[in-house]
């Protein structure tokens, strides 16, 4: 890239003050599958000022339109699923003690020792363990089972929790240097991003946002989005894994990443749920190269995002991914770069305003 | 057809577009250069022809007339195949399947790329009796380093073997399910009258979850349907029990691990195949899918089942199925859709 390039739109600083904190209040919000509650008051605030359209769905997915004025506009769905994974309390043992269960995929060797927060009031808690002082050196070979812990919120905790209660990491959202850490980073960052995108949609397509429920348990909201929708194209917009850290145990090279931090937004091929459209891979592609903004193909893997759901609605949607690279997904603190997700929000807009209907010449026959 | 049948008592014409069909690449998300070779072989056949958001080919034959229905056939168009997932500094591809592939039938195998490239497939060093799973596999492209490499991540290929006429039997690459892409060809062809509008889909991504075939059925809205897929056979050596073989005629589908056929559906089939005084068995099939399931789950739901064509060693690269099976399953496929359809 030339240092001399000109600032162009897609390279303005998009990342400030501003943004971070309403990154920080969607990450602190807890909106664990089935109670995205929190979540979807803090969209909801923030949309309806530049959206025609606004609504809440049957299964709590919130719908909002942003209508172009230009010719030959093209209609977009991009999805952000609100939901985090969590937990639920499942069984009531008294004096605050509750036995729980895990709402999407978390590792439970994670869980040992984690503070947590519990309900829509966020009380406090720690998912306890024995003391490492009256372990033996047997017992701290395994890892402990779900069904060996427990949430503690204190012996008041018990009026203040019931059964099916959802419950989620207390962690708070922090800024390290470049770096950003914080729970539900998968996907408020996709939240986050798509909000942005509806406050400057271009007028050259119709966004269809949709601010997606239940997707870390099977993609349930956006299936129902995307028939209501009913777009041209479909867009996710999530996090993924980064896993680029050294091999510590073995020598030769790490070939199974996923994503990269500090390489730029990830742009998806497949995952286990989606065979992205070729078409819309280039056209990202090429916004980025001629942009001059850095991107990597995220790795094959199995995983899915809400394009899963997208592509097989109705007679068939072309869908693709776009996804900020997160180490730690999943746990009680992931990690980003803030180029990373800064570089996501420009090539998503970039390529927003180049869209026009032509990438979708019919498919060879 | 018997060991000693003559090779020349054979469709000349069949065959060659069994050859052509199986030679072509096409993984799932890649069906371009399939999709192309079908419209060919199909264009001057149809009264209507598309290509869906998704890539499915679909092509009308026929309009409803009296007591006529609308049908809709689903013949996969995609095939099993890699793609790279990491090209190492030493110029070696890692990959990940597309569809259900077994690292047993990898090692040693030759692929090639929908770019042209080529190579081979080698394997990591093995603990003593370990099996090799597909992260210990490697592409080799015959590069010196990963700059040198022809291909980059997120490149897909298939595997490379050539049509092998046995004379009773056939085998190929991609008979799953390209077979059956050839039956419906011929069925499509050869449908001189019909009181339907049949639709013959050509689907894509079905050996990724059924995905082409779901959309597709939404988009025809069938009133009745039939996948037409490989199936598995019980007749090699020690393999698992199943009383389908080759060499005893199509089999009609009454279940497998994600479908059960409409019986009124299999009750319509076999009263077609005994018309037409054709061979068939019936299948039950313990593991495996077809289209038939996401046509039956369409909409608010329709009549489906399955034609299927018996087949040994599938999802290998050397898949086997017999010619006298494809034959009949052509003549029993144009048979059901020649008539009026009583679904009881």
């Amino acid at each position: 890239m030339s240092p001399m390039k000109e600032i162009t739109q897609s390279s303005r600083k998009r990342i400030g003050k501003r943004q971070t904190e309403l990154l920080a209040e969607l990450c602190n919000a807890l909106s664990v599958s089935g109670d995205e509650q929190e979540v979807r008051e803090i969209v909801l605030r923030e949309v309806k000022p530049f959206c025609q359209q606004v609504e809440v769905d049957a299964m709590g997915n919130v719908l909002a339109t942003r209508i172009g004025s230009g010719q030959d506009k093209v209609q977009v769905m991009i999805a952000a699923h609100m939901d985090e994974v969590g937990f639920m309390l499942t069984q009531d043992d008294g004096d605050g003690i509750f036995g729980f269960s895990i709402v999407g995929g978390i590792d439970e060797r994670q869980l040992v020792g984690k503070p947590v927060i519990v309900g829509r009031e966020h009380v406090p808690g720690v998912i306890g363990a024995k003391a490492i002082h009256l372990t033996t050196p047997e017992e701290r070979k395994t890892a402990l089972k779900l069904e060996q812990l427990r949430i503690d919120l204190g012996p008041d905790g018990s009026g203040l929790a019931k059964v099916g209660d959802r419950a989620g990491f207390a962690t708070r959202f922090s800024e390290i240097g470049p770096s950003i850490r914080a729970k539900a980073l998968d996907n408020r960052l996709g939240v986050f991003n798509l909000i942005e995108l509806l406050r400057s949609a271009p007028e050259n397509i119709d966004l269809l946002a949709a601010f997606t429920v239940q997707e870390e348990v099977g993609l349930r909201g956006a299936r129902v989005a995307a028939y209501h929708f009913n777009p041209q194209i479909g867009i996710a917009v999530d996090s993924t894994p980064a896993n680029d850290l050294p091999l510590y145990d073995e020598d030769g090279e790490n070939t199974r990443y996923n994503t990269r931090l500090d390489r730029g937004p990830a742009i998806y091929l497949m995952d286990g749920a989606t065979i992205a459209d070729r078409r819309l891979a280039e056209w990202l592609m090429k916004t980025a190269e001629d942009e001059g903004i850095p991107y990597q193909i995220r790795q094959p893997n199995p995983g899915g995002t809400d394009a899963g759901a997208i592509h097989k609605t109705r007679a068939g949607v072309p869908s693709i991914s776009v996804s900020v690279p997160q180490r730690y997904c999943h746990t009680a603190a992931g990690l980003i770069r803030k180029s990373d997700w800064e570089d996501t929000l420009r090539l998503l807009s970039a390529a927003l305003s180049r869209l026009n209907s032509k990438i979708l010449t019919p498919l060879e026959a | 057809m018997t060991k000693t049948q003559s090779k020349n008592l054979r469709d000349e014409a069949l065959l060659a577009l069994i050859r052509k069909l199986v030679e072509t690449p096409g993984p799932s998300g890649q069906e371009g250069l399939i999709r192309a070779a079908v419209l060919e072989e199909i264009k001057a056949h149809v009264d209507e022809v598309r290509t869906d958001a998704l890539g499915n080919l679909i092509a009308r034959v026929g309009t409803k007339q009296a007591g006529g229905l609308r049908v809709m056939i689903s013949a996969h168009i995609d095939e099993i195949g890699l793609m790279v997932t990491h090209v190492d500094a030493n110029g070696f591809a890692r990959f990940i399947a597309i569809g259900g592939v077994s690292p047993l039938t990898c090692i040693g195998g030759r692929v090639l790329f929908m770019n042209g490239a080529r190579g081979v497939i080698g394997c990591e060093r093995l603990e003593p009796n370990s099996a090799p799973t597909l992260e210990k596999l490697f592409i080799d492209t015959g590069a010196l380093s990963r700059e040198d490499c022809p291909v980059s991540v997120g490149d897909v290929c298939g595997f490379e073997r050539p049509f092998l006429d046995l004379g009773a039997h056939l085998v190929a690459k991609s008979m799953d399910d390209r077979v059956s892409a050839a039956v419906a060809i011929q069925a499509l062809r050869a449908l001189k009258k019909t009181p339907h509008e049949v639709y013959f889909v050509f689907s894509v991504q079905e050996e990724v979850g059924l995905r082409g075939a779901t959309t597709a059925a939404y988009g025809v809205n069938p009133d009745v349907g039939l996948a037409v897929d490989v199936t598995r056979t019980g007749d090699t050596p020690r393999t698992v029990k199943m009383e389908v073989a080759l060499d005893k005629g199509p089999a009609i589908k009454v279940r497998d691990s994600s479908f059960i056929a409409d019986p009124r559906v299999v009750n319509w089939m076999v009263a077609a195949a005994k018309a037409a005084k054709l061979p068939y068995q019936l299948e039950v099939l313990e593991a495996g899918g077809t289209d038939g399931r996401a046509i039956q789950l369409a909409h608010a739901g329709v009549p489906a089942g399955c034609l299927s064509i018996p087949c040994r060693y599938i999802h290998s690269p050397s898949e086997m199925v017999s010619y006298a099976d494809v034959e009949n399953a052509v003549k029993l496929l144009v048979q059901l859709l020649s008539e009026e359809i009583k679904l009881d």
